[in-house]
């Protein structure tokens, strides 16, 4: 085993020898019970929560692998090694999902056990990625660089992705238990939207000390609600022990009769907010204590991993561009790059959404060519989006040009972030055995309509989010423009819901009129978007006309278009 | 059923007693906790080991005010998916301070042994014709962990513990 490990200035958490120690030991463990399942000693079902709780699936046509990227931070290395798994064991490329994660979709069985070892040779692993465990937790993708941040969230990420691993207690919960956690006011990473939501925080009661206000019971699926408040302060050295609390409490109470009513949200739903928490201060007045205490030591250990890159005093200004590039390099620069907190430093988000492409798809070869971009210019450090895209966090506005050119050349510069053809879509019938509907195709329709970034500028910021069934993986709840295929009669049709979002101010949007065919999504949305143009108040955003406006006038003028 | 201890066979020494049967005069009886509680009394006269078990629905609360005498406490497992039994073994052993033995029965996994015994679980009944190595191996898989473990573990860090059973 030849072991890389990420290198170079990237802020990631390196691992040390217990951490290596014990994603090899994962490997091994994993390895044996793959044989095992092969050679016919362990039942299909009962293989099955144990491949899951290493990301591997079995879906339609081949076994998938999904690949933790631990709260979306990735070294170059770890990059290069994602492409050459992708070439090695896939068919030469991966797919990024809403959850920060990466799959793999062709993966073989009698392979899957070298395909962890090699994310093990730079500290990687896919503990967790399914199952019914808690999950890779989520954050912001500009976490440590938005200019907006209070806190740096990704110290507590680390801290609940050790916490969490191979926890004894709580690897067979009723369902899954995803936990996202921000350090911004401006939710990037949907918190209300989860099992439970952290956000970073210094006490609001003024005792100075950190910790997070917690939100717990929100998820979308069949049963879409958004998150309650748990506590409005726990002080870090208490949030293990009442997040212990409350998975005890859910462990101990979640409906295990019924899948579909197994997760956290249902319980907290059943039991009211009020019962709810009763019980899980009951556990929390018990558990907290030296035994579960945070040490401030620890944290301050973990957050040295985390110390900011070694920035220049300015990195200087966008260069101005001349002649035919200008207006596209002007557009990209709008759409797809934001300042940070450092001077003259820019995030630069590389869109994985091309015009009639599949949302989070790359190839092993771009991944490779993003690698060295990072390396040259992003202090070998790369994040990945709930959005399916990637991110350079650190890039010096002055080489915004050489930048914007390479990322062209590799078909990464779709001018869109956060625009009509940012699509979020889940695999849907193309790959997932639980999909109505494909949602692929879809979105590509949908990006191919409105592909012309001058129109998507001018529509401004929409997130169309698209998913094949009613477990809404590709979040369509909170799309400002949903679609959820459902199957009538064995026909894939699509319901169109508006005025979702997934921020601090997160609502579930609201059904827009009947389920319409594949065929006819594309001109649905278009009306939808031409109702908004004409009727926007200057400087309105399209969730802000929809919440203005109401669901109904939309409903009513699509009548009366047709 | 085999019963194993440590990753080792071991001799049962407990037979179980349905509600309607009378106990034996001799030896561990393991009896229901509604029969724990129904015949308190009398149990207290009987001098023989105790032990109740307990069902997969019921936390260990329900049983915390009747532990007195009791030295083997039985946790079902309905279906190896279903994790309440952790929190119930969890509870037994860190909140409500059993000393005595803890017992996993019904569908478990070797691969599921070591959080058992992490849990505080002692001893677990495995199917007729397992491999015992199997659950042995299982046993060893892990020499560390980011939790605290019942028992046994020794802090590195709050996050991170070696296993006793490495070194």
């Amino acid at each position: 085993m030849t072991h890389v490990g990420p290198v170079g200035h990237a802020a990631i958490y390196r691992y040390d020898d217990f951490d290596r120690r014990f994603v090899q030991e994962r490997v091994n463990q994993f390895r044996d019970q793959a044989d095992r399942r092969l050679a016919g000693e362990l039942t299909e079902d009962e293989f099955k929560p144990l491949r899951l709780m290493n990301g591997l699936y079995l879906q339609l046509h081949a076994y998938m692998l999904r690949v933790a990227i631990p709260y979306g931070v990735l070294s170059s290395p770890q990059l290069r090694a994602l492409a050459e798994i992708g070439r090695k064991y896939d068919k030469g490329y991966g797919h990024f999902t809403t959850r920060q994660n990466l799959q793999f979709n062709w993966i073989k069985l009698e392979e899957a056990a070298d395909a962890l070892q090699a994310l093990a040779d730079v500290d990687m692993h896919a503990i967790q990625t399914s199952g019914n465990c808690v999950r890779n937790v989520t954050t912001d993708q500009f976490a440590g660089v938005a200019a907006d941040e209070a806190e740096d969230p990704r110290v507590y990420a680390e801290i609940l992705r050790q916490w969490s691993s191979l926890h004894p207690e709580f690897s067979y919960l009723p369902r899954k238990f995803k936990i996202a956690i921000t350090g911004s006011p401006n939710d990037r990473a949907a918190i209300k939207l989860h099992d439970v939501g952290l956000r970073v925080l210094r006490d609001p009661a003024g005792s100075g000390k950190l910790g997070a206000e917690v939100w717990v019971g929100g998820g979308q699926g069949r049963a879409p609600f958004v998150a309650k408040l748990g506590r409005a302060f726990v002080p870090e050295e208490d949030l293990l022990a009442y997040l212990e609390a409350i998975l005890r409490v859910y462990n101990a109470y979640g409906r295990r009769d019924n899948m579909q009513k197994a997760r956290i949200k249902i319980l907290v739903h059943e039991l009211g907010i009020t019962e709810f928490l009763r019980r899980v201060d009951e556990e929390f007045e018990r558990l907290k204590g030296p035994r579960y205490r945070l040490d401030e030591a620890v944290v301050a250990d973990i957050r040295r991993h985390f110390a900011p890159v070694p920035y220049d005093a300015d990195g200087g200004a966008t260069p101005v561009l001349s002649g035919d590039e200008a207006t596209a390099f002007a557009r990209w620069r709008a759409a797809n790059v934001v300042d940070t907190r450092a001077p003259g430093y820019v995030a630069v988000t590389l869109s994985l959404k091309p015009a009639g492409g599949i949302p989070g798809d790359m190839t092993s070869d771009q991944m490779d060519a993003v690698a060295d971009l990072a390396d040259k210019h992003s202090f070998s450090e790369i994040r990945v989006t709930h959005a399916q895209n990637l991110v350079l966090p650190y890039v010096r506005a002055a080489e915004l040009a050489d930048v914007w050119r390479a990322l062209d050349k590799l078909k990464l510069a779709e001018p869109n972030i956060g625009l009509t053809g940012d699509i979020i879509a889940c695999p849907g019938l193309d790959y997932c055995s639980l999909a109505n509907a494909r949602s692929i195709p879809l979105a590509q329709a949908i990006s191919e309509k409105f592909a012309d970034p001058a129109r998507q500028a001018d529509i401004g910021e929409l997130h169309v989010k698209i998913s094949g069934c009613i477990n809404a993986c590709g979040h369509h709840h909170v799309g400002h423009i949903g679609i959820l295929g459902v199957d009538k009669k064995g026909a894939e049709t699509y319901q169109i819901t508006l005025g979702g979002r997934a921020d601090l101010d997160a609502a579930i949007g609201e059904i827009a009129g009947p389920a319409v065919d594949a065929e006819q999504v594309p001109a649905v949305i278009e009306k939808i978007i031409e109702i908004y143009l004409r009727e926007r108040s200057p400087g309105e955003r399209f969730v802000d006309a929809v919440a203005r406006l109401g669901v109904k006038h939309f409903k009513e003028s699509l009548r009366a278009a047709d | 059923m085999p019963l194993i201890e440590q990753g080792e066979i071991v001799a049962d020494a407990w037979v179980e007693v349905a509600d309607d049967a009378a106990l034996p005069a001799e030896g561990g009886a393991i009896i229901s906790l509604a029969r724990r509680i129904a015949e308190a009394e009398t149990l207290r006269g009987r001098n023989q080991p105790l032990g109740v078990r307990i069902p997969p629905a019921t936390r260990a609360e329900a049983l915390a005010e009747h532990l007195d005498g009791v030295q083997l406490v039985v946790v079902d497992f309905p279906k190896f998916r279903d994790g309440r039994g952790f929190t119930v073994a969890r509870d037994l052993k860190e909140r409500f301070g059993f000393k005595g033995v803890v017992r996993a029965v019904g569908h478990v996994l070797p691969d599921q042994y070591g959080f058992l015994v992490r849990c505080g679980v002692d001893q677990v009944v495995i199917p007729e014709g397992a491999k015992v190595e199997t659950w042995r191996a299982a046993l060893d898989s892990f020499t560390g962990a980011y939790q605290t473990s019942v028992g046994d573990d020794r802090p590195l860090s709050p996050l991170k513990r070696l296993l006793n059973k490495a070194g």
